[in-house]
């Protein structure tokens, strides 16, 4: 039953990326050419309604399902990686006009070179694994 | 029912998604959705190079049920609820034609010159593909999150490294697409 629920979150998403064109390698493109205000308007109105729901949750105390406290952990101090590893994924995010959500969306939607994408994405993920101890952090 | 077919503005589309994070916040999770892929190299063995991936991935499954459920959702909006056009800033379109060839704006989801199983008889074009993904896969890893995970998840619980790894998102997408398209294409 928990896995049809993660599962219908997950369709649910992936209509909204598509459908509001957040999974299109043209609006990814046009952001960073600062063409529309329709992907910042996307991210900026999540991230008003994020933070004022996040805040009421706080102040209300409001658990998770069973009683747990919300997953909002915070985020482990650095400047480094986030910075560097920031770079590195936007590079990558301008390159293929995707992240990693869109990705997923693409491939039900059929643009099979997507696979490619993911598993760059995924070949990347792993050599990270890899480097992880000598990179700085 | 013409909102179905057409595109969902972004004051629709921002708010479903902090509803997305919010959902799961409410079923015990956390929204994030480059953590799949480092799930999905634990489960295929990765552990066996890495102690990077010796985790219980087991206990990570619910996000390949988000991941897959994105699929459907792509699957169900590009086929029963969308004309696959996007209509971008006309300045914009003209310059991608001019500059790059790309020509479908206004007329295709995805460039065709990229997003095509006739592209892909191009190397450069599987090269492009797999250095892009690559570099989404390494950097959100290196960063502790994606745009779903730092974007939306991290900046709205007021995180500063998530707001770090943004600016470095966009410092990134902008290096790209200024300074190294008119390199690459």
């Amino acid at each position: 039953m928990r896995y049809i629920t993660y599962l219908a979150v997950g369709v649910f998403f992936g209509i909204v990326m598509f459908k509001s064109e957040a999974a299109s390698w043209f609006r990814i493109y046009e952001m960073f050419q600062f063409g529309s205000f329709h992907m910042y308007g996307i991210i900026g109105s999540a991230l008003v309604l994020g933070i004022l729901g996040i805040q009421l949750f706080k102040i209300k105390n409001v658990k998770a399902v069973g009683g747990n406290n919300l997953k909002l952990q915070p985020k482990d101090k650095g400047i480094a990686r986030y910075l560097i590893g920031g770079i590195i994924f936007g590079l990558g995010w301008a390159l293929a006009g995707a992240c990693p959500g869109p990705m997923y969306v693409l491939a039900g939607a059929g643009y099979a070179p997507i696979l490619i994408v993911i598993v760059g994405a995924l070949l990347g993920t792993f050599v990270y694994g890899l480097l992880r101890s000598k990179l700085p952090h | 029912m013409n909102w179905i077919y057409e595109p969902w503005p972004w004051y629709v589309a921002g708010p479903l998604i902090a509803l997305v994070m919010f959902l799961l916040l409410l079923i015990g999770k956390q929204f994030g959705m480059s953590s799949p892929l480092r799930t999905t190299c634990a489960a295929i063995g990765a552990g066996k190079a890495a102690d990077f991936f010796k985790f219980d991935w087991k206990a990570e499954r619910w996000n390949l049920m988000v991941v897959l459920g994105a699929v459907i959702g792509g699957y169900i909006a590009s086929n029963y609820m969308s004309d696959n056009t996007v209509e971008i800033n006309p300045e914009v379109a003209q310059q991608l034609a001019a500059d790059y060839q790309i020509e479908s704006a206004g007329t295709s989801y995805m460039p065709p010159e990229l997003f095509s199983l006739e592209a892909l008889s191009n190397p450069f074009v599987i090269g492009v593909l797999l250095v892009g993904g690559f570099l989404v896969g390494f950097g959100a890893r290196y960063a502790g999150g994606c745009t779903s995970g730092h974007a939306i998840s991290g900046l709205s619980n007021l995180q500063l490294p998530s707001l770090i790894a943004v600016v470095g998102f966009f410092i990134g997408g902008l290096v790209m697409v200024h300074f190294l398209y008119p390199l690459i294409f």
